[in-house]
């Protein structure tokens, strides 16, 4: 979209007050942004505390069982761990590139930062599935089929316990940003995200690093403290 | 030529088929919808009462089996603290007023309102689900390891609706945060606010900080139970006491998100019915946050006795005393605002005093279990029963019927029979005290909760408790009829019947689908009654 085009559609939500991504609720674009923005945070400080049960039960072991966690932790692929941690990063750089693309009206820019975005997590969660059926190949889920030096067993167990609900929640998450990310993409392609109607792209923005950054944190808890002790 | 005089357009005439209502977004409709819900789950709780009442009549305990009765007991818990404490002031009455109040057109996210409703019924559906099918015995509190290892009964489709309840509560938490943020009318301040929206904003906070806590406890259990993951349970390597400071957590700020609502009922009810600014505004509003904040410091005074260290144990005490303050705060306040004032005897202001005396019993035993020694003494006895239903019943549901018939008028349009309803909270208030003051009694002279049978010298007060709790039970079906019956036969009730200041009372009654013909411009603080706005109903 031109920069005229933009200017024009502007002017006409102010004058008319019925751009067609305004809620009936709200007086104004910028009451509706800010809205839809601060009800965002207040859902990641809700998945902050969410995830925050579990890494209070995972600090709470780590004191424990310290030399059981380190064991267990050297099982797991630094490989996979360590590229996903850069594809992930990656992803969340082209993401802040496609709500850069929305607030100057790119929608070509944006369509095609979005689906970069959507590959690098689908790349994340391929690699992901790769560790877990390596890890069910060695004998890493617990239960009765669990494997683990006997010194260690259960103790292990309970590592493993953590690190598949921990990483397995993040990666539920992962599947949830995709589906917003394909809904942000088609409602690009149809024209819905305009220069100054793209708080949808700025809110799942804040989700897909929120996202990120929980993987920040389980990726050195659950892969590198105490690896090489 | 004769015109036709049409009813004038209000939320309730907008649109009269089901899609109308199950498809509805907006706020006002949702509340009913919310109302039903919490009214159906209300009396199922209230029938497994009934239930553990009669079979405790008799201290052989005759009815029911010891398996049943803990199912009995855990049901009853479940269902009123999960489906109806905790939803029902802010999904019916918040829900219908928080955009009414501050002059918005409808909550800030209509669609995620009405999905929080479905939610709610999904979590509901589930719960059901496992009572029909067997039901399950762990207690509301769901303790481990017996919930992960050794309860056969439906831990998992009963968890998994309390799971699934929790984010209804979150998505209703973040709506209203976000509302009383970006919604408020020109002029409409933080300092204009209703005291109810106060408390509806600090039990938000608890919502959005606390349920997912929960949730993410319920899912550790889950796992333990399925895939045996060993958190919680020591034979796989576990600290059961981890399980209690998660589920307190979120379980003890709950009481204050069954309470805190209660008293910005309670506030928007002496006001209208004393005439008179509420005594010391900003104290209250502040009390409210106080309240919140320091409601999730004191989740380890649950643990006294369950292997806290020494001194947790005495920060945990020190804290849950320093929650007094703000709940003082508010009772101090209340009274001084009914000193001098033009006390009225309507019915929501019998509500409110029974909420007044009531949660200060509730409260002051409150002090009672934060000291240790005492707390040591009548831990799982029915003292603790007696305390907190003191608070819930005593406190969250007078001022819940309280505040259902200071707004029914505004809700229905309509008038209740006031003789009826004033008998029924007559009766309400002498039942529940009937019911619940004898378990002081039981409590401290040793009486373990949780127990099907006891020995023969409890009985006197147990059959007395009994008898209040059938009291009880007739006093919560009256309004049922008297409400039922207004919104068919009761007179017109106008815009403002109480004549009361607020902006919920300057628009029709029930309100436009929009809420106000035009958006309101506030230029006034919040109760500013004088003798000029008395009579002008």
């Amino acid at each position: 979209m031109s920069p005229d085009g933009a200017a024009q559609a502007s002017h006409i939500g102010e004058v008319s007050g019925h751009h067609s991504g305004l809620a009936h609720q709200f007086d104004s674009l910028a009451q509706q942004r800010e809205a839809a923005t601060l009800g965002m945070w207040c859902f990641l400080v809700t998945e902050v505390l969410f995830f925050g049960g579990l890494f209070l039960t995972y600090a709470l072991y780590r004191g424990w069982y310290s030399g059981a966690f380190t064991a267990a932790s050297r099982e797991l692929l630094i490989w996979p761990g360590t590229i996903n941690t850069v594809v992930l990063i990656t992803s969340s750089l082209t993401m802040a590139l496609a709500v850069h693309a929305a607030q100057t009206g790119d929608r070509r820019s944006l369509i095609l930062f979005l689906a970069v975005t959507m590959l690098l997590g689908s790349v994340f969660l391929g690699i992901k599935g790769f560790e877990y059926y390596e890890g069910f190949l060695e004998g890493h889920f617990p239960g009765p089929r669990f494997q683990f030096e006997a010194e260690h067993f259960r103790e292990a167990q309970i590592f493993f316990s953590l690190y598949y609900l921990m990483t397995g929640l993040h990666a539920i998450h992962m599947i949830i940003g995709l589906g917003v990310m394909a809904v942000m993409v088609w409602m690009s392609w149809r024209g819905t995200i305009t220069a100054e109607y793209y708080n949808p792209i700025e809110v799942s923005g804040l989700y897909w690093h929120f996202v990120d950054i929980v993987w920040i944190f389980l990726f050195p808890l659950l892969y590198l403290i105490g690896r090489h002790a | 030529m004769p015109t036709v005089l049409l009813p004038p357009r209000h939320y309730l005439n907008n649109g009269y088929g089901i899609r109308s209502w199950l498809l509805t977004r907006d706020h006002k409709r949702i509340a009913l919808l919310y109302l039903a819900a919490v009214t159906f789950f209300f009396f199922v709780g209230g029938a497994f009462a009934v239930w553990i009442r009669l079979d405790l009549a008799t201290p052989a305990g005759d009815l029911v089996s010891d398996e049943t009765y803990n199912k009995l007991f855990t049901m009853h818990g479940v269902m009123m603290v999960f489906f109806f404490l905790i939803p029902a002031i802010p999904s019916v009455l918040g829900n219908f007023l928080v955009p009414i109040m501050i002059g918005a057109k409808d909550l800030a996210f209509p669609k995620l309102n009405l999905a929080s409703w479905y939610i709610y019924m999904l979590g509901g559906a589930f719960t059901l689900y496992a009572l029909v099918s067997g039901g399950v015995d762990t207690g509301w509190t769901f303790y481990t390891p017996f919930s992960t290892a050794s309860s056969t009964t439906n831990v998992i489709p009963t968890a998994l609706g309390i799971f699934i309840t929790g984010f209804s509560s979150i998505l209703t938490g973040l709506n209203f945060i976000v509302t009383i943020h970006r919604m408020r009318a020109p002029g409409m301040t933080w300092f204009r606010l209703p005291l109810f929206i106060w408390s509806t904003y600090a039990t938000s906070l608890i919502n959005v900080l606390g349920t997912p806590v929960i949730a993410i406890t319920i899912l550790l259990v889950a796992a333990e139970r399925l895939f045996q993951f060993g958190f919680f349970n020591p034979a796989l390597g576990g600290d059961p006491v981890l399980f209690q400071h998660l589920f307190w957590f979120y379980s003890h700020p709950a009481v204050y998100i069954m309470v805190l609502p209660a008293m910005g009922v309670v506030s928007e009810l002496v006001a209208a019915g004393c005439r008179k600014p509420v005594f010391g505004y900003s104290f209250v509003a502040f009390a409210s946050l106080a309240i919140a904040v320091l409601g999730f410091l004191v989740w380890g005074h649950h643990m006294f006795v369950a292997g806290e260290s020494v001194y947790s144990a005495l920060i945990f005490s020190i804290l849950s005393f320093m929650v007094a303050i703000p709940s003082a705060v508010k009772v101090f306040n209340w009274t001084a605002t009914m000193y001098r004032g033009a006390v009225s005897w309507e019915t929501p202001m019998l509500y409110a005093y029974g909420f007044i005396g009531l949660f200060t019993i509730g409260g002051l035993t409150g002090l009672f279990l934060a000291a240790i020694a005492v707390d040591v003494h009548v831990t799982d006895t029915y003292f603790i029963v007696a305390h907190f239903h003191y608070i819930m019943v005593g406190g969250t549901i007078m001022a819940y019927l309280g505040g259902v018939h200071y707004w029914w008028p505004k809700i229905s349009g309509r008038l209740y029979n006031e003789g009826l309803a004033k008998l029924s909270a007559g009766i309400i208030f002498i039942g529940f005290n009937l019911t619940f003051f004898p378990q002081f009694v039981l409590g401290y002279l040793g009486m373990p909760r949780r127990y099907h049978a006891y020995p023969e010298e409890f009985q006197v007060l147990n059959v007395l408790s009994s008898a209040g709790a059938s009291i009880l039970g007739v006093g919560y079906l009256i309004p049922m009829v008297y409400l039922m019956w207004s919104l068919r036969y009761g007179r017109a009730a106008g815009s403002n019947p109480w004549g009361a200041v607020g902006l919920e009372w300057t628009t029709t009654s029930p309100p436009p689908t929009e809420n106000f013909s035009q958006t309101p411009v506030v230029t006034w603080n919040a109760y500013e009654y004088s003798p000029k706005v008395d009579h002008v109903a």
